[in-house]
């Protein structure tokens, strides 16, 4: 326990860190009480108010269809961390299981699972996820997994690199000299020592799900109108820039802000795990 | 000394490693890195197993216990070929051998306590519930002469000594016949060294422990082991009851390194045999026999003959042709 005191006090001295961290909080709070904050219904068409800049009633402006922008980014921000964690969940199991076999039972296996990452990685990965969208059609459920299953190979290198080196350690020799089988080795003795920089990716990885989920709702593959997302809206502002810039300019902020938190602590995490930046 | 059966019967074991010799060559070169192993180690008796780095000592070490695959050979325990052994049979025999290692910094999970280490051995082999198992643990710490609140502490938290004495509580944990000593003392402080040598002793003698203790230290291995395997590039050179190979060597690498031991006596004069040369490449090993290169008394038919282990008497073996002569 006094290492995570320790690990929480870190991310607090270091002001940008701690800064990613309270803007991740932030969006977090905002999703949970979106209900609370906004302060229309977001899905509520008003024609006779469309396109309105925004004021006292509508602080961020309407749409084109008379929907109260502000709302619509405050219940777009659940859509961004929805796919944001399930997606990154997704890849972080598969990386996870695929980078483990790889560098545990090396040869064969590593051979095989490692040329069908660099498979994948070759593939341009946001063209994938278009064509399969465009197939699959889209709605939230078929986003979250598609970037899931297009966005594990760094976290199944990753993973495998940590697997080969602790796999050589005397105290997993040790454990197998106790008789202990595969399995066990795995999970219990090698797994949670090759967490670290997952956990960095995972953060990182929460950053370009959100960014990936904004560009397909942009193309109008993403989460489908009238549910809100800021892709989505930002789709709608690029249509009237230049009579609404309040349509471009809110959601492109939100994102940007969200973005810019994972990315800092991500970051962060990574120059604190990183033994050669330790003091 | 009556015939008994030994516990651990090892014959002709060999573990190659492969290398490339170049990105385009088709040719297949290996290490040998243990060539041709065979010794016997009897109930409760401790073989000291030495040699210089990269001898093969602890490859061997580890091939006895399975712990890497052998090229060729057999390795018998209680009469039962452990390296035909499957999974599941190898499993439940690892309960009978254990394993001591170097390093105590690295042998220890660095994320776990040692109240989790020392458990895992009961869990991994389903013994006691969860109250009975820290009981277990709690003996252990008393056996090896830690406090009991090293249960909840981390490895990061204890000295060398110390972790090392966990490690041995470890290897003892599952009651074995057989642990493998892979230099427990050698990355210890001086004074620690002895500490550590006393317990295994009386480990030893409290459990009848069969003990294969691999070590480069001579005085170490003298005062502990009831015979003494010497082991060059790969090979045991000679083989004898400790008494006998430190008054009468027969194999002139043995000679040299007793002759090498330091003794605290400064006014005492010395003539250590200093060999000449390097060890040869375990890779490209010279025909005949392989010491023939630093060998102060070679001979002619050194460079054609590779010795097997001569016997001269029933307890003391040496692979060297001046023996046989």
């Amino acid at each position: 326990m006094r290492g995570i005191t320790r690990f929480f006090r870190s991310i607090y001295q270091n002001k940008v860190t701690f800064g990613g961290l309270l803007i991740i909080l932030f969006v977090f709070l905002v999703a949970l009480m979106a209900p609370l904050l906004s302060t229309n219904d977001p899905k509520t068409i008003d024609l006779k108010n469309i396109l309105s800049p925004p004021t006292a009633r509508h602080w961020m402006g309407t749409d084109e269809l008379g929907r109260d922008v502000y709302s619509r980014i405050i219940f777009a921000s659940r859509v961004s961390l929805n796919v944001g964690f399930v997606a990154v969940g997704i890849s972080i199991l598969i990386g996870i299981v695929m980078g483990a076999l790889a560098g545990y039972y090396g040869r064969k296996i590593d051979d095989i699972l490692m040329r069908f990452t660099d498979m994948m990685l070759s593939i341009p990965t946001f063209f994938l996820i278009l064509a399969t969208i465009a197939f699959l059609g889209p709605n939230l459920f078929n986003i979250m997994v598609i970037i899931g299953i297009t966005s594990w190979m760094g976290v199944a290198r990753l993973v495998r690199a940590q697997f080969i080196s602790t796999r050589e350690m005397d105290y997993i020799t040790a454990v197998r000299a106790l008789g202990a089988n595969d399995g066990r080795i795995i999970l219990h003795h090698i797994l949670p020592n090759t967490l670290s920089p997952v956990y960095v990716s995972a953060i990182l990885g929460v950053a370009g799900a959100i960014l990936v989920e904004s560009s397909l709702s942009f193309l109008g593959l993403g989460i489908q109108p009238p549910t809100p997302s800021w892709g989505n809206i930002l789709m709608a502002g690029k249509d009237n820039i230049e009579i609404a810039w309040w349509l471009s300019f809110f959601p492109g902020i939100a994102i940007l802000i969200t973005v810019l938190g994972y990315n800092l602590l991500g970051e962060g995490l990574r120059n604190m795990l990183d033994p050669r930046l330790k003091k | 000394m009556e015939k008994k059966k030994p516990l651990l019967s090892v014959s002709h074991l060999k573990k190659y490693f492969p290398v490339k010799a170049g990105f385009f060559s088709s040719e297949k070169k290996a290490v040998h890195a243990v060539d041709d192993v065979s010794f016997d180690l009897f109930e409760g008796e401790v073989l000291g197993l030495v040699g210089e780095s990269g001898s093969g000592k602890s490859t061997a070490g580890r091939l006895i216990l399975r712990l890497i695959e052998a090229t060729e050979g057999e390795v018998f325990f209680n009469g039962e070929n452990i390296l035909k052994a499957d999974g599941k049979r190898l499993r439940s025999l690892r309960k009978e051998m254990q394993i001591i290692f170097q390093d105590p910094y690295s042998s220890l999970n660095p994320r776990m306590t040692i109240g989790k280490i020392l458990e895992e051995p009961f869990i991994i082999h389903q013994m006691g519930n969860k109250a009975e198992r820290k009981e277990k643990v709690l003996k252990l710490l008393e056996k090896i002469g830690l406090h009991p609140d090293a249960v909840s502490r981390y490895p990061h938290e204890f000295s060398g000594g110390q972790r090392q004495r966990v490690g041995i509580a470890r290897a003892i944990s599952l009651s074995p016949r057989l642990i493998v000593a892979d230099e427990p003392i050698s990355s210890l402080d001086v004074s620690i060294q002895a500490q550590i040598i006393n317990l295994l002793e009386d480990l030893q003698k409290e459990f009848n422990l069969s003990i294969l203790f691999i070590a480069h230290d001579l005085n170490m291995v003298r005062h502990l082991s009831n015979r003494v395997a010497v082991m060059y590039l790969g090979r045991i050179v000679e083989l004898a009851r400790t008494e006998d190979l430190f008054k009468n060597p027969r194999h002139p690498y043995t000679e040299a390194l007793l002759s090498a031991i330091p003794v605290p006596d400064p006014e005492k004069r010395r003539n250590p045999i200093l060999l000449s040369g390097d060890i040869p490449s375990p890779i490209d090993l010279p025909e005949g026999c392989r010491f023939q290169s630093r060998c102060p008394k070679k001979i002619k038919a050194c460079e054609t003959n590779d010795p097997p282990l001569y016997s001269i008497n029933e307890d003391h073996q040496a692979a060297c042709i001046l023996v046989k002569n």
